[in-house]
């Protein structure tokens, strides 16, 4: 089931557990009816994959995650011949006409197939995650074009397979690299930066079980001021929803100085910057 | 294009036009999809507008200023614009009265308490017909408008106000500190709206492309970086980091590379017992691990002031990613500061203490390269090594001194790249007493780095293959 207008993509992401602001709603009601692929850019942790997750979710259909490194390659992120097998049918009739068995052995039987392709071939309509695209190199992201503008995959022994059913296309990328013209161009742009206070607040009600209205909102601002100070590493709404899960399990149900103090190693991961927010928020 | 307005579209070319004239690579299938866009979206809603457009043409968040300052200027005249500026201004110039500021502020501070936005937009229109004397036809891009309204209104004094407001009796320190931000936030959303009212008119009075041209400015990437301001660095200091782990991650490689070994015979036999005795995987033992050591050498004197801030910044960055990275700072003489930027001090605090404490100055404080090299050679020289790849940054102005690029040329010898960063134009380059044309004889490249997208072709090219040493440390391929 699509969505019919932008309205309607928030409440129904949100009924599947991703709250998104209307800027992402938009955009992702964008991509669906220009059947074009989303690139999601931002800092890790704040629910960039999720929002993949989401929306298969959504749609009820399967997610099938590629996620990148560094020297991924076309076995791994498309298919690759299984010649093991292949030996192994040579071998079982090595009197067998030549011609008949160059024909036989390139068929999808002896085709492993790998997220890209399975995504391709599937039948139901799919969800494609593909995680942290800037970790592969340049050279590689070449791979993923043709499947990004045509939804289609070529096969020099077997030929061009085409997509039954157009998979919705997520990439995500933490800006680690500046990403090729030629894949940024096939795809509609989204950054997703640290929520507002407010939205963060809400995320903290649905995400963390049992916390309640003020200290969600609490915790919402706190997260917010510590964002605000020249930090190496800015907490992201994934450790915002640790530090609440945090002072619940500590039983606190109203956020103060002391408490700040003593759980901001839950916030934050480096000593320099522990330091530089007890001393900003006075609570040390 | 039946169904989109006839007057968008050519609208919505001459704002691609302008993008692409400010440096945003939109392209022209980026263009069409911009088109294709908003025919399903409502038109009537501005935001819908302006993320549908954002999210086909702007594919880097670093265009966003641009894209953002583009879009205030051609698509604001869909707001009321409000009382005509110009007549406003005759008014006051006949009337000579004076603005009733007092009253001006306690509706400003009336409309944030209560956080009323249409109030706001009153207050905001009263403000700038008021206190901004905007003259019409003049060629400006209204920052002086908004120094004038903003000085006028007095906006610290409405912060305090509007904090002491929002903080009870009885607060503790930590809300008095949220509370803080939060009217900061606010404050800072207001000069928004001023500048954006501001603006509108400007529009009005000058047309759109006029104000458009006024405004551009030079993307992030391209700002000359000897020229830089603090809020410009600012910017640029984030966009740093992930160029030195890229830069790390180049350097480093050879690490990941599987093949480049030499053929592990033993382990390829027990492999190819699954396939049947076919050796069909060849096996290859693993490269030693090549460990990236750095040596970067910054020239840190006052022509080179703002880019030895961005230098200083880049190798603060980069100290957190190279294990094995010793850092240096001259002058006319050379101090090694790897200490400073330990992997986990702050960088003000560090920048601080490399001007307080580094020994850079030994005569007179004008850069002299000849004796830092000198210097270096005998003092640091015996730990170069062939895994070395030392890294120069300096405009190579030697004040006409004594240039000693032979001991450059030793030091070239030892290590196994010599990388030189030079932040001028390359016209300039061997001009007055630029030296650069006699080091550069000895390094392996010389980059021109004026802007961090200069910087970062370098990172992009320091991994391709080339010739000179760093080849013929490959390991040869395998046949089989």
């Amino acid at each position: 089931m699509s969505f019919t207008s932008a309205v309607e993509v928030g409440p129904r992401l949100r009924d599947a557990g991703y709250l998104a602001d209307p800027r992402i709603a938009q955009v992702v009601f964008l991509a669906e009816r220009l059947g074009k692929p989303i690139l999601v850019e931002g800092p890790a942790g704040v629910g960039k994959t999720e929002l993949a997750k989401s929306l298969a979710r959504v749609h009820d259909r399967r997610l099938i995650r590629l996620q990148c490194y560094e020297g991924l390659d076309e076995s791994k992120a498309l298919y690759e011949w299984n010649y093991k097998k292949q030996l192994l049918r040579i071998q079982a009739d090595a009197d067998h006409d030549w011609s008949k068995l160059e024909h036989d052995i390139f068929s999808e039987e002896f085709l492993l197939t790998r997220p890209l392709l399975e995504a391709i071939r599937s039948s139901q309509p799919v969800v494609l995650l593909i995680d942290e695209v800037d970790r592969v190199e340049i050279e590689t992201e070449a791979l993923l074009l043709e499947i990004l503008s045509d939804f289609q995959v070529s096969i020099p022994e077997l030929g061009t397979i085409t997509a039954e059913t157009q998979p919705q296309v997520v990439l995500t990328s933490n800006n680690t690299r500046e990403l090729s013209e030629a894949l940024k161009r096939r795809c509609l742009f989204l950054h997703i930066g640290y929520p507002e206070i407010e939205r963060e607040r809400e995320i903290l009600l649905t995400r963390v079980p049992d916390i309640s209205e003020h200290l969600a909102a609490q915790v919402a601002r706190v997260v917010s001021s510590i964002r605000n100070l020249d930090l190496k590493k800015a907490p992201s709404v994934s450790e915002a929803i640790d530090w609440a899960r945090t002072l619940i399990a500590l039983g606190i149900e109203h956020v103060d100085g002391a408490i700040v103090g003593e759980t901001l190693h839950v916030l934050l991961k480096y000593q320099t910057d522990i330091d530089k927010a007890a001393k900003e928020l006075a609570v040390e | 294009m039946s169904e989109v307005d006839s007057g968008l579209l050519p609208l919505l070319t001459d704002f691609i036009a302008e993008l692409r004239t400010a440096g945003v690579p939109a392209s022209m299938v980026e263009a069409m999809d911009a088109m294709a866009a908003i025919r399903h979206i409502d038109l009537a809603d501005r935001t819908v507008f302006k993320t549908a457009l954002a999210a086909t043409l702007v594919k880097n968040a670093r265009h966003y200023e641009a894209f953002n300052t583009a879009f205030e200027v051609f698509f604001a005249a869909h707001r009321e614009p409000g009382a005509a500026p110009s007549n406003t201004i005759e008014r006051f110039q006949q009337s000579g009265s004076q603005p009733d500021i007092a009253d001006l502020k306690r509706l400003l501070l009336k409309a944030l308490t209560d956080q009323n936005p249409d109030l706001l937009q009153l207050a905001i229109r009263r403000a700038i017909d008021e206190l901004a004397g905007m003259e019409p036809g003049r060629p400006v891009g209204g920052t002086y408008y908004l120094y004038r309204t903003l000085r006028r209104l007095d906006l610290e004094e409405l912060e305090q106000r509007l904090w002491v407001l929002s903080v009870g009796a009885e607060a503790t320190a930590l809300e008095e500190r949220l509370a803080r931000d939060d009217v900061a936030a606010r404050i800072e959303a207001l000069k928004e709206e001023i500048k954006a009212e501001i603006r509108r008119r400007l529009v009005a009075d000058r047309g759109k492309p006029a104000l458009a041209k006024t405004l551009r400015k030079p993307l992030l990437e391209d700002i000359d970086l000897m020229h830089a301001t603090r809020a410009d660095l600012d910017g640029l200091e984030a966009a740093v980091e992930p160029l030195t782990r890229k830069l790390a991650a180049r350097l480093a490689q050879k690490r990941r590379k599987p093949r480049g070994g030499r053929l592990d015979f033993r382990r390829t036999m027990r492999r190819s017992l699954s396939s049947g005795g076919v050796p069909l995987e060849p096996v290859f033992r693993a490269v030693r691990p090549h460990k990236p050591e750095i040596a970067l050498l910054c020239d840190v004197s006052g022509s080179m002031a703002t880019f030895a801030r961005f230098t200083l910044q880049f190798t603060y960055a980069m100290a957190s990613q190279f294990a094995r990275m010793r850092s240096f700072v001259f002058i006319d003489s050379v101090d090694e500061v790897t200490d400073v930027f330990h992997p986990g001090v702050d960088f003000v605090e560090a920048l601080e203490r490399v001007s307080n404490q580094a020994a850079v100055v030994w005569l007179d404080g004008h850069s002299d390269y000849g004796h830092t090299f000198e210097q270096f050679w005998a003092g640091w020289g015996r730990e170069l090594s062939p895994r070395t790849t030392l890294i120069v940054a300096g405009d190579a102005r030697n004040n006409y001194r004594e240039p000693r690029a032979d001991v450059l040329g030793e030091m070239a010898a030892t290590v196994r790249a010599l990388i030189w960063l030079n932040p001028e134009p390359r016209s300039y380059w061997d001009t007055g007493d630029s030296v650069i044309g006699r080091y550069a004889r000895h390094c392996d490249s010389v980059y021109e780095v004026r802007n961090l997208r200069q910087l970062e072709a370098f990172v992009g090219q320091v991994a391709l293959p080339r010739r000179g040493r760093i080849t013929q440390l490959k390991a040869g391929s395998v046949r089989y």
